[in-house]
Parts: C-alpha cells; sequence; structure tokens
C-alpha cells in the first residue's frame, strides 16, 4: 500500500526502515497525519509499532529515511514543547509522593523553565489541562492515591500543558476504566477539533474513539498494510468495537 | 574554630560546635540527593561511590595529598563511569554498581598496603570521626553542601521529570544523559562532603533512609525534600547528643537515628 504524503503534515515518516541486528523492524514505512487529524495506528504484537513509535519520537536513530515532526527532522525540533507524548503509565513507584499538580507541571519543562517558579500563567495552563481531563478537584492529590485510569489522564494533562499541536499517544487506555476512556476520548477529540493538534493514537483498544477516528493504519510485519478511514475496514467485516469479531481478534490473526 | 559559641550542652565546646555544623551541612545535602536517587531505584549507589572513595583516599594518603581532593575525584569518575554503564546499557544498573564497589575496596585495600597506612586515619574515612573534624573540613564540607542545595534549587523540576519517565523526559527535550550524569556526580560530592561525618561506609544510609521516612509523611515531591533534609538533620542532632551522653559512636548513632526515624514513618499505612 502507497501512503500519500500530505504537504505541511504535522507528522511525517519518509520510507524508514530499522533493524535490530539482522532483524528487520520496520521496512519502508512512510506514512503522514495532517494538521487537525485524528489518525491510529495499530498492529498485532511484534509488528514493529513500539520501533515506529521511538524512531517517530527522535528515541531511535532508523537505518534508513527520516520522521519529521511539523516539518523539521525530529532530532532537531526545538520547540519541543509543540509536541506531546503520552507513554505508556509509567511504573510509578507507589512512594512516590508527587502530586498530580506535580506530575502536570513536569509538562511545561519542554518550554525550558528549569529553575523558575511557577507563574500564573503556568498555573492557569495546568488547571485548564486538569479540566480538559476532569481531574482538577485533584490537584493537590498524591498520584499513587488515584486509579490507575486517574493516574494516566495525570499523565495526559501533563502532555496537553503546553497545548501541543502534535500529539503522540502509544496505549494510553490499557487496563483504564470506562469512565477514564470517555473522559480520555472528549479530551483528545477537544485537541484535534478545537486546537486542530494532530494526534497519533497507538493502541489495540480504539473502542472509545473508533467512531472519531479520520483514519486508521495496520502495521504488520514493519509495513503499513492498511491507510484508510475506519469505515473501509468496518466494510470488509472487522469491527472496531468490543465484538467478538472485533479488532483485536482480527489482530492476532495477522500475527 | 575562631570562636566559641554560647551554644548550650552538650554543644557547648568547639568541637562539638564543628561537629554540629558539619553535620547539619551533611544531614541536610545527603537526603537532597538521596530523593533522587531512591525513585531512579539506586538507592545504593552511594554505597558504590563511597567505596570508590575510599580508594581516593588511600591514594591520597600513599602519595600525600588531602585525601578529601583525592577522594573526590576518585569518587565523581567512579559515579560518572556507573551512570554511563548503565546509561548506554553496558550493564545493569546493579552489575556496574557491583562492579565499582568491589574494585574500589579491593584498589583501597591495595593502596593502604602500598602505604603501610591500614591505621587510624583510613579508619577516621571508613568509620567516620566528626568529633575529630578540623575547621579545615567542615569549610569544605560546607562549600561542598551549598554547592549541593543550590544544584537541587536549580534543578529538581528537571530531575524529578526524569525520574517520572525518562523516555519522556527525552521527548520533551531535557538533557537526560547530562541530568543523569549530573546527579551522579553530585551523589559523588555529597559521598564525599558526607565521609568525615559518617564514613564510607555509612555514608549512603544518610542519603537513602530520611528519604525512606520522609516520603510517607509528604503531601508532595518537593515536600519529600524537604521533609527528608528536616529528618537528615534531626538525625544529626539527635545522634550527637546520644553520642556524647552515653560516649557512643556518633557517626554510627547518627544512622541508627534515620534508621528508627524510617522504622517509625513505616508504621504509617498511607495506601
Amino acid at each position: 500500500m502507497t501512503t500519500i504524503l500530505i504537504p505541511n503534515a504535522a507528522i511525517q515518516l519518509d520510507d524508514v526502515s530499522f533493524a535490530y541486528g539482522a532483524d528487520p523492524v520496520l521496512d519502508g514505512v512512510s506514512l503522514a497525519v495532517a494538521p487537525g487529524e485524528f489518525v491510529a495506528l495499530v498492529g498485532p504484537n511484534g509488528s514493529g509499532k513500539t520501533t515506529l513509535l521511538k524512531v517517530l519520537l527522535g528515541l531511535a536513530r532508523p537505518d534508513r529515511g527520516q520522521a519529521r515532526i511539523l516539518g523539521e527532522p525530529v532530532t532537531k525540533l526545538r520547540e519541543r514543547w509543540r509536541l506531546g507524548y503520552v507513554p505508556q503509565r509509567p511504573s510509578v513507584s507507589a512512594d512516590l509522593a508527587a502530586t498530580v499538580e506535580e506530575v502536570v507541571a513536569a509538562g511545561l519543562l519542554s518550554k525550558g523553565r528549569w529553575a523558575r517558579r511557577l507563574t500564573k500563567h503556568d498555573k492557569d495552563e495546568i488547571d485548564h489541562a486538569l479540566e480538559s481531563v476532569a481531574l482538577a478537584d485533584r490537584r493537590k492529590v498524591r498520584l499513587v492515591e488515584l486509579s490507575g485510569g486517574q493516574q494516566q489522564r495525570a499523565f495526559i494533562a501533563k502532555a496537553l500543558v503546553t497545548r501541543p499541536e502534535v500529539v503522540v499517544l502509544d496505549e494510553p487506555v490499557a487496563g483504564v476504566d470506562a469512565e477514564s476512556q470517555r473522559r480520555f476520548r472528549d479530551s483528545l477529540v477537544h485537541l484535534v477539533q478545537l486546537h486542530r493538534s494532530a494526534v497519533l493514537l497507538v493502541s489495540h483498544e480504539l473502542g472509545a474513539v473508533a467512531d472519531d477516528l479520520d483514519r486508521l493504519l495496520v502495521l504488520r510485519h514493519g509495513k503499513i498494510i492498511f491507510d484508510d478511514t475506519p469505515a473501509e475496514l468496518r466494510a470488509s467485516g472487522v469491527s472496531l468495537g468490543i465484538h467478538p469479531s472485533d479488532l483485536p481478534m482480527w489482530l492476532e490473526e495477522l500475527e | 574554630m575562631i570562636a566559641t559559641l554560647p551554644l548550650p550542652w552538650p554543644f557547648d565546646r568547639d568541637y562539638m560546635q564543628l561537629a554540629l555544623l558539619a553535620g547539619l551541612v551533611v544531614g541536610i545535602s545527603a537526603p537532597l540527593i538521596g530523593t533522587f536517587l531512591v525513585h531512579k531505584r539506586m538507592s545504593l549507589m552511594g554505597d558504590g561511590i563511597g567505596h570508590v572513595a575510599f580508594a581516593g583516599v588511600a591514594a591520597g594518603l600513599l602519595l600525600g595529598v588531602f585525601p578529601i581532593w583525592t577522594a573526590m575525584v576518585a569518587a565523581v569518575a567512579g559515579a560518572v563511569g556507573i551512570e554511563w554503564l548503565r546509561l548506554r546499557g553496558r550493564a545493569a544498573g546493579d552489575l556496574a554498581l557491583a562492579m565499582f564497589f568491589y574494585s574500589g575496596i579491593a584498589g583501597a585495600v591495595v593502596l593502604s598496603s602500598l602505604a603501610h597506612s591500614l591505621n587510624a586515619s583510613v579508619l577516621s574515612y571508613l568509620f567516620g570521626a566528626i568529633l575529630t573534624v578540623s575547621t579545615g573540613d567542615t569549610v569544605v564540607i560546607v562549600a561542598l553542601g551549598l554547592g549541593i542545595v543550590t544544584a537541587v534549587v536549580v534543578g529538581w523540576r528537571a530531575l524529578f521529570a526524569v525520574v517520572l519517565d525518562e523516555d519522556a523526559a527525552r521527548v520533551a527535550g531535557l538533557p537526560v544523559t547530562g541530568l543523569s550524569l549530573g546527579l551522579a556526580a553530585l551523589a559523588a560530592v555529597t559521598v564525599v562532603a558526607a565521609m568525615r561525618v559518617v564514613g564510607v561506609l555509612l555514608v549512603a544510609a544518610l542519603m537513602v533512609l530520611p528519604v525512606g521516612a520522609a516520603q510517607r509523611w509528604a503531601g508532595s515531591f518537593f515536600g519529600t525534600l524537604v521533609a527528608a533534609s528536616g529528618v537528615g538533620a534531626a538525625s544529626v542532632v539527635v545522634g550527637l547528643v546520644i553520642a556524647r551522653v552515653w560516649g557512643v559512636a556518633p557517626g554510627g548513632t547518627i544512622v541508627l537515628v534515620a534508621a528508627s526515624a524510617f522504622a517509625l514513618s513505616s508504621l504509617r499505612d498511607r495506601r
């Protein structure tokens, strides 16, 4: 399948290949996500999703090709606050006394304000990010006292606090309760529709956002084998919901 | 000592006042660095650095150089080496630590035997000798402590982001490698500052135990830093008083007080 590269793409991979030793993981992957576009990337275990994300975020150097964010090679992107990243829920030590506010404030460091105390503007931005994930009332609570879903919402707020134009999320709702999934969906739709952010979501569980996606990419054996609207995938008999014939089952069959 | 201050017993003697000042500086600064090490799951790093620093002390005694400076060179090199091996994935964190830990103590034994100096002078660095710190020692300890506190005040938010998630910190553009190596170097400076107070064998305890005690009570990460320093300082004061009253070894007493604070705080279940 050939991906048509979008001019002025917010996220772009050009013919990226990557191998661990002699094992190829990504094989000439090209993709693009435009501003205001909500795209999901799915694939069975071992398809290369994690490596693709690492290359995209500049955490791994590809053997061939290039990753670009907002038109710049990702490793040379200076205005890092324009890129928001939500990792799989970090394994936070149960003894970490950090508050939700401290975690979200850490997201502001991409603007390079290490030594400065939080300003009124910073606190307003933290408020806004926490409201977008419905955690405003938990601001002073210790992160480890929240449920798993609420903790993940705090990390989403951390990524959104700089109002980034590009948001990349890695399995953000794995094992998260239904309420948090709904809040998560609302905050992503808000980002795409109001802020025209480009969102790339890597996940096995698309149920919560299935109706909101503009495009779906399927990665298998290091190649993009599907790049079209979710409706096209549904037309071929694959549901994105929670039915027996849904996406996770279909992905397992691809393995 | 320039002048003895009119402090109440047991801090009425000049050697006790020097011990109090040196101890407070170490008690406040060591847990600041320890907070980050604990959350990076590198609680024993101070031990590894301590053993390398001990080799530096032995080298100083062999060469006739002020041992604090040779210990500083060895400790910083060792700490950066441990962190470099971990970051590069050349060795697991604990294996890298073990390599430096044992090489350090073996180097110290060999250098001491060359200098024929396995004596009281070496033992004062191994177990601490806070009651014999000189004015010169105290000036060095205060200067190192001020450097540590300043570095943490400036860099705690960035170090906290690294503790939270290294990959996310890299994506945010933070110099994670530089920050990690900087933290390792600060840990080395802390070890050297604390060496005369509690000794290289116990220095890691003063970095870690107050943190363990504080994090059960603190309501925030910043609160943990402040409370851990408070527990560290209180442990020094109480430890010195007990040591003076009963005539026991002050370094070990200070650490036992910190361990008691940790044990008591563990009774509180916050989860």
